[in-house]
């Protein structure tokens, strides 16, 4: 490949950090191995709640290769407890031992640790420890466990609800008097398990000068650092917490896991490296799970398609334990975002956080904007279906205007569209989907028992959560702020040193396309740093779509200071004045004279050797900034589905799936493209194949492997047209928007339109995800025999 | 995970791996793709002493095939039978079945011997093996017998196999002419296996139905044949009318399974419609 040429934002540069990976050398904590390295094995509860009444640790200590064997009382008020990291105002946090002490409260939480030369005699131990438990009577269900008689995880949380939050804009029970109509439904938002290709891992290794490392695959290595120093009791700079190459986050590697203190904690005591390596079994039962929501909606309208309110009821399920940003997924995340791309002025919402003993419930690709658009997506469809109005006519009339931005939904305080033209993506959607013609097809096809549906998706949300002041209000403790170091070399090349954190990302490419335009310099003379934290500064990570809205921008601004003192050197070397001095395509010139323009290299190194510098200028060109961005971006886009659903089997096949999307600024359309085509692929595996299940009785996982818990393959989805429409955000100064959610947000409710649209000839309005084959079947046949009563 | 420690030995001949499952016939497993045993042993739901591996077996390997008859080899994998021209020449059933195994992966290490014995409930091959009348080879301590494929399966991962014994071939006649076969199968989005699969084999002689077999998997505690329904239709030409009764007939054959994926009525109902299918694109 010819190497691509400035400017490189917006073009679709092939991801330079590609070749290690297909080639075999990426480097995963798994890949670590140190010298005289233990391994740690946790022994894990198999009932969903119980009594711990004894622990036998004895034939584990004496099994053969076994250095420690431990319970939860003996690390109580040694380690621990783990507490979030985002508590809504009001919550109440439930006591959460790193190990559990007297009582389990889902299957999988660990009781016991093994420390053994081998893995294998790890596991041969954990095989011994013998817990003797009392049984007590689980719930599962979010709606089962607010009712009086349910099971109580916790003793200070009443009723098993932590938290209540509420969001109102205008009245909604005026609008409800004077809507024609008020039409209803309960959605269900199906409990997912992020399934990342590398499950989680942790090695803690002491170092020579009473430094920790941990590795560990980290979307957020810098407050792990955090966490981690202060759980276990670890002065934070004498810890380093290294993420090195992560096969996937998703959400799922930003918590605060009991493995993650464990490893540190027993580095520490026996002086030796520690690792623990998680099994995808022990993954479906320990790793945090997503979504997991009940919603009540009533929406009240008119008869021509108005909408004039709309009131929602939320039930979170966040597990056994509040996990670390638990209390803000179903509250802010979700409802704020509940009237979706529509002009709604009566808004009011409820959203009630339930334990349930099962495993704990976070951040999951979307993290609350999927239910949320579900909710205002599901909505409008069923107002369309209801009154016979065009599902794409019943947006046109309700969408928020292009000009009605900076705009916020119900009149509220913190949320706010900063841009947008959702007509604009609606009808650039519907001609290259061909939605005409496919309607017509539809309906000849329909006659001939053929059953075929067109879904249709809007959805807006905000991401890359700023300003720092902004998150302190919502209970949030950490800043929204990132951070980014540019260090030129006497040659002239670059480091860029990044708070952000790819997972698989390619921040390597798109972050240097970013730096370069700035300096002027090729794209391969700036090497990308991540995910270590005694290299890079600071940082919040990758997570909420940040990454370039927030670390982008960082590392913008952090570019053009360097400009700034490059220029000033320049001016010196030059012997004219700062403001005479030009500087274009990496050479810096004084416009109108004859003078020998110089190049950024000779001006690095005259940075660095010091000898001619202006007064007042320090030597070196290596500048740090902390970004604090001003506002969120809101991205939005329109999403088509057609499908053919076969009602004799139950079947879905995607025909053809559209998506436009606005991100801002692309500043590379390929990685762009990617984004959306995995996101959207995570929202058909909602829509239509994944799902965990527990037993109500039992509270047994029942999905604990991969043969039970469906993640698509490649045969289960369809190639993706994914185009976009760039209105950039002026919110930051590369006025890019979030993108790694879009897909996952616009895909559920697109899904689930397209196949409702192809059972409408039965009847069928509604159905919960995932749509598998044997329930569309079965609400099939339901309506054929409710047809011949 | 990692499975509890166990013994290995290389079954020198198939009378060795006789010999050790006969020592132990409790605590000795043979292994050969090991595509169902090896996570078993992982997830320490097993915990043999002894691992028998009879990969290296020569006269349990390969396809030979004659002018009346094929026998295949019990370690012959999936991707052998996909890959063999001579065999899909004959039987073009293996490469339609074995595409729908799994994955390359796969299929590169399973062996339909693994796939019979096992008895999964939704394994493939063993719907395959009764539409085409096999007769399975059964060799133990006391010598060999053949058992017709339809009566080989008795319950979940349980067949006529005593402890002893192993099956070492298939053996199938070469079929008459104008003999057709078709695999259908709804796969599990999970696991792949199937949530219903049906084989069916007909001939046709003068419009009427000359020679017909059905095997079904996935819908029952094991792989059984649609006898009913081919006694119904034997003789009978095929109409719209016929092959909806011949469904219907070997749907209610037997009681369906029920799990938290698929209902007893869905197994049943796609029983029916695909065995409906396959008569229909055989008849087309």
């Amino acid at each position: 490949m010819n190497a691509p040429l400035p400017p490189y934002v917006g073009q679709p540069v092939k991801r330079r950090e590609d070749f290690k990976f297909l080639t075999g050398k990426g480097r995963y904590v798994d890949d670590i191995k140190l010298p005289g390295m233990l391994y740690m094995a946790i022994a894990r509860s198999p009932h969903a709640h119980a009594i711990i009444k004894n622990v036998d640790l004895g034939p584990a200590r004496a099994s053969p290769g076994v250095r420690l064997v431990l319970a939860g009382k003996d690390l109580d008020g040694r380690i621990g407890p783990i507490v979030p990291n985002w508590i809504i105002p009001g919550s109440r946090v439930p006591f959460r031992p790193v190990i559990a002490i007297d009582r389990v409260r889902f299957v999988g939480e660990c009781v016991a640790l093994v420390v053994a030369e081998t893995l294998a005699q790890a596991y041969d131990a954990v095989d011994l420890i013998d817990v003797e438990y009392g049984v007590l009577p689980a719930v599962t269900d979010e709606t089962a466990a607010i009712r009086d008689d349910a099971p109580q995880l916790h003793e200070n949380v009443a009723g098993n609800v932590t938290t209540i939050y509420r969001v109102r804009g205008g009245d909604y029970a005026k609008a409800a008097q004077e809507a024609d109509q008020v039409i209803q439904l309960r959605i269900a938002n199906n409990r997912l398990i992020p399934t990342c290709m590398e499950t989680r891992s942790v090695i803690a290794a002491p170092d020579p000068d009473d430094t920790l490392t941990v590795y560990m695959p980290s979307q957020v290595p810098h407050m792990h650092r955090r966490w981690i120093a202060e759980t276990v009791g670890i002065p934070e700079h004498r810890l380093r917490v290294v993420a090195p190459d992560i096969g996937g986050g998703f959400g799922a590697k930003m918590h605060l896991y009991p493995e993650e203190l464990l490893c540190p904690y027993l580095a520490r005591e026996l002086g030796v490296p520690v690792k623990w390596w998680e099994s995808r079994s022990e993954s479906h039962q320990s790793t945090s799970h997503g979504r997991a929501h009940t919603e009540t909606i009533e929406v009240a309208i008119r008869n021509d398609g108005t909408i004039l309110g709309m009131k929602v009821d939320t039930l979170g399920n966040v597990g056994a334990y509040l996990s670390n940003m638990a209390t803000g997924g179903p509250t802010v995340n979700t409802v704020n975002f509940g009237t979706g791309n529509y002009k709604i002025a009566n808004y009011e919402a409820t959203s009630r956080i339930v334990v349930t003993n099962t495993v704990p419930v976070d951040a999951y690709r979307g993290y609350g904007r999927p239910e949320g658009a579900y909710i205002a997506e599901r909505a409008i469809d069923a107002v369309a279906r209801h009154l016979n109005i065009d599902q794409v006519e019943i947006r046109r009339k309700n969408f928020i205007q292009r000009t009605d931005f900076p705009y916020r939904p119900y009149g509220s305080m913190g949320t706010i569209y900063d841009t947008g033209n959702y007509d604009g993506l609606l009808e650039k959607a519907l001609a290259a989907f061909d939605y005409e013609a496919r309607c017509t097809e539809r309906e000849a096809l329909r006659r001939h028992g053929i059953y075929r549906g067109i879904g249709v998706a809007a959805y807006t949300h905000m991401c890359g959560m700023a300003p720092s002041r902004r998150l302190a209000m919502s209970g949030f403790d950490r800043g929204g702020w990132e951070s980014a170091r540019v260090a030129i070399d006497s040659s002239g090349r670059a480091t860029v040193y990044s708070g952000s954190m790819s997972q698989g990302h390619g921040h390597v490419t798109s972050l240097s396309q970013i730096a370069a335009d700035v300096l002027q310099i090729p794209i391969e003379n700036i090497d990308v740093i991540q995910g270590d934290t005694r290299q890079v500064q600071a940082g919040h990570g990758t997570f909420n779509s940040r990454s370039m809205a927030v670390g982008g921008s960082s590392l913008h601004v952090c570019s053009q200071q360097i400009v700034a003192k490059a220029k000033k050197i320049a001016a010196g070397m030059l012997e004219v004045d700062e403001k005479d001095v030009a500087y274009s395509a990496g050479q810096f010139s004084v416009p109108g004279t004859d003078i020998t323009p110089l190049s950024f290299a000779k001006v690095a190194r005259m940075a660095y050797v010091g000898h001619k510098l202006p007064d007042g200028v320090a030597p070196g060109l290596d500048e740090t900034v902390f970004y604090d961005p001003t506002g969120m971006s809101a991205p939005s886009g329109v999403h088509l589905a057609y499908v053919e659903v076969d009602p004799e089997t139950g079947i879905v096949t995607i025909l053809d799936y559209v998506a436009v999307d606005d991100v801002g600024t692309l500043i590379n359309p390929m990685l762009a493209q990617g984004q959306i085509h995995g996101g959207v692929v995570q929202g058909i595996a909602q829509a239509l194949y994944e799902e965990v299940s527990y037993d109500p009785d039992s509270g047994q996982l029942l999905t604990g492997s991969l043969l039970d818990y469906a993640v698509p393959r490649a045969e289960h989805v369809p190639n993706i047209t994914s185009l976009f429409q760039e209105t950039p955000s002026p919110t930051n100064p590369i006025g890019v928007k979030g993108i790694g959610e879009s897909g996952s947000i616009a895909a559920p409710p697109c899904m689930v339109h397209a196949v409702l649209d192809a059972l409408a000839p039965f009847g069928i309005t509604h159905l919960d995800m995932p749509l598998t084959p044997p329930r569309i079947w079965a609400a099939v046949q339901r309506a054929r025999n409710g047809a011949n009563q | 995970m990692i499975p509890s420690a166990f013994g290995y030995v290389r079954a020198s001949s198939l009378a060795n791996a006789i010999d050790l499952l006969r020592q132990d016939p409790e605590g000795t497993r043979l292994v050969a793709g090991g595509h169902t045993l090896i996570p078993t042993l992982k997830l320490r739901l097993a915990s043999p002493a002894l691992l028998v591996d009879i990969r290296g077996i020569a006269d349990m390997r390969g396809i030979s095939i004659d002018d009346k008859a094929i026998r295949i080899g019990a370690l012959t994998t999936h991707a052998e039978l996909l890959a063999s021209q001579q065999l899909n020449d004959v039987f073009p059933i293996f490469r339609q079945t074995a595409t729908r195994i799994a994955d390359p992966q796969v299929r590169n290490r399973g062996t339909i011997g693994g796939s019979i014995a096992n008895a999964d409930p939704a394994a493939d091959w063993p719907a395959v093996v009764i539409a085409l009348n096999a007769e399975l080879e059964i060799v133990g301590p006391t010598g060999s017998r053949r058992v017709p494929a339809k009566d080989f399966f008795v319950d979940i991962f349980t067949t006529v196999l005593e402890p002893a014994e192993v099956l070492a071939a298939i053996h199938l006649r070469r079929p008459t002419l104008g003999a057709r076969f078709i695999y259908r199968k709804i796969r599990h989005p999970a696991s792949g296996y199937a949530v219903v699969g049906v084989a069916v084999g007909l001939r046709m002689e003068d419009g009427l139905v000359a020679e017909m077999s059905i095997g079904v998997t996935g819908a029952a505690s094991h792989a059984f044949s649609g006898d009913a329904a081919t006694r119904f239709l034997m003789a009978k030409p095929l109409s719209h009318e016929s092959i909806e009764e011949a469904a219907k007939l070997v749907s209610e054959a037997t009681e369906c399974l029920s799990d938290r994926y698929a209902s007893a009525e869905y197994r049943a109902s796609l029983v029916r419609t695909e065995t409906k299918r396959a008569l229909l694109s055989l008849a087309a």
